[in-house]
């Protein structure tokens, strides 16, 4: 997208189905959460149109390198070295520039790097478990990290967690925020656990699972993993319009 | 396939226990990270025209227990009603001002807290002005996902009483769980996910 080109429509609707309902009491955390009442939807305003936009500026040089931004100088996180890459579109398939994703993760044993967590597997000294990046024009992004472990987690019985990775995605409206997780191809916890199963879509299961991506795979280095995300398309694009008319 | 796209939104998922990590390192505990400067926590970043405010609140569970492990985050329009977003087309906004705001609630109290400024006007889809509000984000575990609100305050009765948003709820006691009261620095309000008062969630 050209720059100074700029979305300013009202959003597509919310598809509520693709969505995990609030109350889904196989993920016990949900049951005091879940708000009773049905959300109200309302026409959009500038308050949900626009919304706050990130610039590479931001960026330290190792925010999107896991394997190294909490390390002793020379060293790295313990782990299959991995890359994630993909694009951030709209349901219209138009790329979302300046966005920023953030990630987190476990370590390569599944421990998180938080007071929270007393999974008897070791930290890693090498490891924070944090990164970010801002996409580019055409919507791509990258980083490299490790593979995280599955934890056991409590939620009433002998539940497992897959292999994830946690992203926060900005889009161009406050109205596109969105928090989800990343799953990797060929993991047998995907169909058992609770979380990953609120989800009542298969194919919107799948379009959270990564897929191995050989072709730009670093030999002798890191495996890499595709992984698009898609934000909510705008009904609507009278600005931009009107900026190609001048 | 929708009617209108030719993509499907992702699925959202819980931000989950450590939602942290990511979203507000250095109060995660991972000390450096990105500057030591959480994405978020400063709003006011130089001189900026009209009212410093602290909001502040905690967001309450189905048992009335405050929430001690979200996430919240809010946006809003500068003193003037303009948003420091491309997608404002009504002028530039204050450069001093972000409108973007994130704090998690405290670990201990569940209490969350934005040094932000009293927000101006916007108008409404049909360019009636809608009253001061600031739009609220929430996630934390068990949230499937994020939630929606709006902060309104309590000394804008006149403009509260006339705002489009305000009116199509109707029902004044839905209408006050999004209407802040005010404190000697600002102003505070209560989120409850559930149970009585349950605060009026948005389908933004
Ligand atoms: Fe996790």
């Amino acid at each position: 997208m050209a720059k100074g080109k700029v979305q300013s429509g009202a959003f597509n609707p919310r598809d509520l189905a693709r969505h995990p309902s609030p109350l889904t009491p196989s993920y016990r955390s949900s049951v005091l959460r879940a708000p009773a009442h049905a959300r109200i939807s309302f026409e959009n305003s500038l308050s949900e149109i626009t919304g706050p936009v990130f610039g590479q500026g931001l960026l330290g040089p190792a925010d999107n390198d896991l394997t190294i931004n909490y390390a002793q100088p020379g060293q790295s996180a313990i782990g299959e070295r991995i890359i994630v890459h993909g694009r951030l579109l709209d349901e219209d398939a138009r790329p979302v520039s300046s966005a920023l994703l953030e990630f987190w993760q476990a370590n390569a044993g599944g421990r998180y790097r938080h007071k929270n967590d007393g999974y008897v597997a070791p930290l890693d000294p090498n490891f924070g478990g944090c990164g970010r990046t801002v996409t580019a024009q055409d919507g791509s992004y990258s980083f490299r990290t490790i593979r995280p472990g599955p934890y056991p987690w409590p939620n009433g019985g002998n539940d497992w967690r897959p292999a994830h990775i946690h992203f926060s995605v900005f889009g161009d409206g406050f109205a596109q925020r969105l928090i989800t997780q990343m799953y990797f191809q060929g993991d047998p916890h995907i169909q058992l656990c609770p979380i990953v199963q609120t989800i009542k879509d298969p194919d919107a299961i799948d379009q959270l699972t990564a897929q191995l991506d050989m072709d730009n795979t670093v030999p002798m280095d890191a495996i890499a993993y595709r992984f698009d995300i898609v934000l909510r398309g705008r009904r609507s694009t009278l600005f931009e319009n009107r900026l190609e008319g001048n | 396939m929708t009617e209108t796209g030719k993509l499907k939104e992702s699925a959202s998922q819980t931000a989950g226990p450590y939602v942290h990590i990511g979203c507000v390192p250095s109060f995660a505990g991972l000390t450096g990270m990105y500057g030591g400067r959480d994405p978020g926590a400063e709003m006011v970043t130089a001189e900026a025209r009209g009212a410093r405010i602290v909001v502040e609140g905690r967001v309450l569970d189905g048992e009335g227990a405050p929430v001690r492990d979200a996430l919240i985050e809010i946006w809003q329009a500068d003193a003037q009603g303009l948003y420091h977003s491309p997608a404002e087309t009504r002028g530039a906004a204050d450069p001093g001002f972000t409108g973007w705001g994130r704090q998690p609630s405290d670990a201990k109290t569940g209490q969350f807290r934005f040094e932000t400024l009293k927000p101006g006007q916007v108008p409404w889809a049909g360019g009636q002005m809608q009253a001061p509000h600031i739009s609220v984000w929430i996630v934390a575990r068990g949230i499937n996902l994020g939630l929606s609100t709006r902060i309104y305050f309590s000394d804008e009765a006149e403009a509260n009483a006339t705002d489009p948003l305000l009116q199509q709820i109707g029902d004044p006691a839905r209408v006050a769980t999004m209407i802040a009261d005010k404190t000697a620095q600002g102003y505070s309000i209560e989120i409850r996910l559930q149970g009585e008062n349950e605060t009026v969630f948005l389908d933004v």
